[in-house]
């Protein structure tokens, strides 16, 4: 296991060696430096810290400045944990970059996928919406009944229904590397990815 | 946007000829049945040119049997062995839809 943080770019296609269209997104993934490893027997659990992107110093607090500078460190933009298969052999200040994927693999992505605002229930969970006719009127994206009656006299907890949509973390598993460009810090990955352009993007090996 | 352009630049088909809506185009496309691969020439009047960069597809509209028949090609695809252009169309709309409801004299394309 291991990972890395990294920014959309936004899609294109490429030809295969057959010819066959690809669609893919473009990632920049990392370089990313370890600011911190946790092992069990202090913090409680095993993690590797990965610092992404540059920020002004005088936008830093103290607490945190404090932090960079105990992994001799340039403060980073983004901090996420993740889990490294070999703790012993990163230290903080390591540099981890898009070289450790393998073209043809496959990786976990996770994101914040983009913000929809209030939706209705077909946008938001998929229903089917009612009759557009045999007498229906301004009931077309209706949710339909949303219970019962005198018993139990209330709707149920977790009922589906219309509200806030997106901007909520989604994690795609399986997604194909089609090609790895270490010199430009590059990952292109097959198909659509969480997100919008420049959004912050884990990559974890599956 | 440019870090886009950049990725898919080595793509690009450079050795192709320039051409536009209501050219006649003989498209010689590879086509690979089983181990063999051998060309498959498609001619007609390329009808639009869509889309940028390495995502670019041009339509060719011929009529096959009394019907009408459209391909997309994927410009950039490596699948193009040549594209011939056969002639230079006088047109006055860079998308030819109008030509999928004429037959005959009326489906015509007037020389440049």
């Amino acid at each position: 296991m291991a990972g890395i943080l990294g920014k959309k770019i936004g899609m294109s296609q490429v030809f295969d060696a057959d010819g066959v269209v690809i669609p893919v997104t473009v990632i920049k993934a990392g370089p990313c430096v370890v600011t911190q490893v946790k092992k069990a027997d202090s913090d409680g659990y095993d993690a590797v810290q990965l610092g992404y992107g540059q920020v002004k110093e005088k936008r830093v607090n103290n607490p945190l400045k404090g932090h960079y500078k105990k992994a001799n460190v340039t403060p980073q933009r983004h901090l996420k944990e993740f889990d490294f298969s070999d703790l012993e052999n990163v230290k903080p200040g390591d540099e981890i970059k898009v070289d450790i994927f393998e073209e043809n693999t496959t990786v976990k992505i996770s994101g914040l996928s983009k913000g929809k605002g209030f939706q209705g229930v077909m946008k938001r969970h998929g229903f089917s919406g009612a009759q557009k006719t045999h007498g229906q009127s301004d009931r077309w994206r209706a949710p339909g009944s949303i219970g019962h009656s005198s018993d139990p006299s209330r709707v149920f907890k977790g009922k589906k229904m219309a509200g806030r949509t997106g901007f909520e973390r989604i994690t795609i598993k399986n997604v194909q590397i089609v090609k790895v460009d270490s010199e430009n810090n590059l990952l292109l990955v097959k198909g659509s990815v969480p997100g919008a352009r420049n959004s912050l993007l884990e990559i974890r090996k599956s | 946007m440019d870090l886009l352009h950049s990725v898919t630049a080595d793509q690009l088909r450079t050795d192709l000829p320039q051409f536009k809506a209501g050219d006649t185009l003989a498209v010689h496309q590879r086509v690979v049945e089983g181990d063999k691969e051998r060309i498959q020439v498609f001619q007609g009047a390329c009808i639009k040119r869509s889309g940028g960069g390495a995502n670019e597809t041009f339509t060719v509209r011929k009529i096959s049997n009394g019907i009408g028949v459209e391909k997309i090609f994927p410009l950039h695809s490596p699948r193009i062995a040549k594209i011939d252009v056969k002639r230079r169309g006088k047109v006055r709309r860079a998308k030819l839809y109008y030509l999928r409801e004429r037959k005959g004299k009326m489906a015509r394309i007037k020389d440049l």
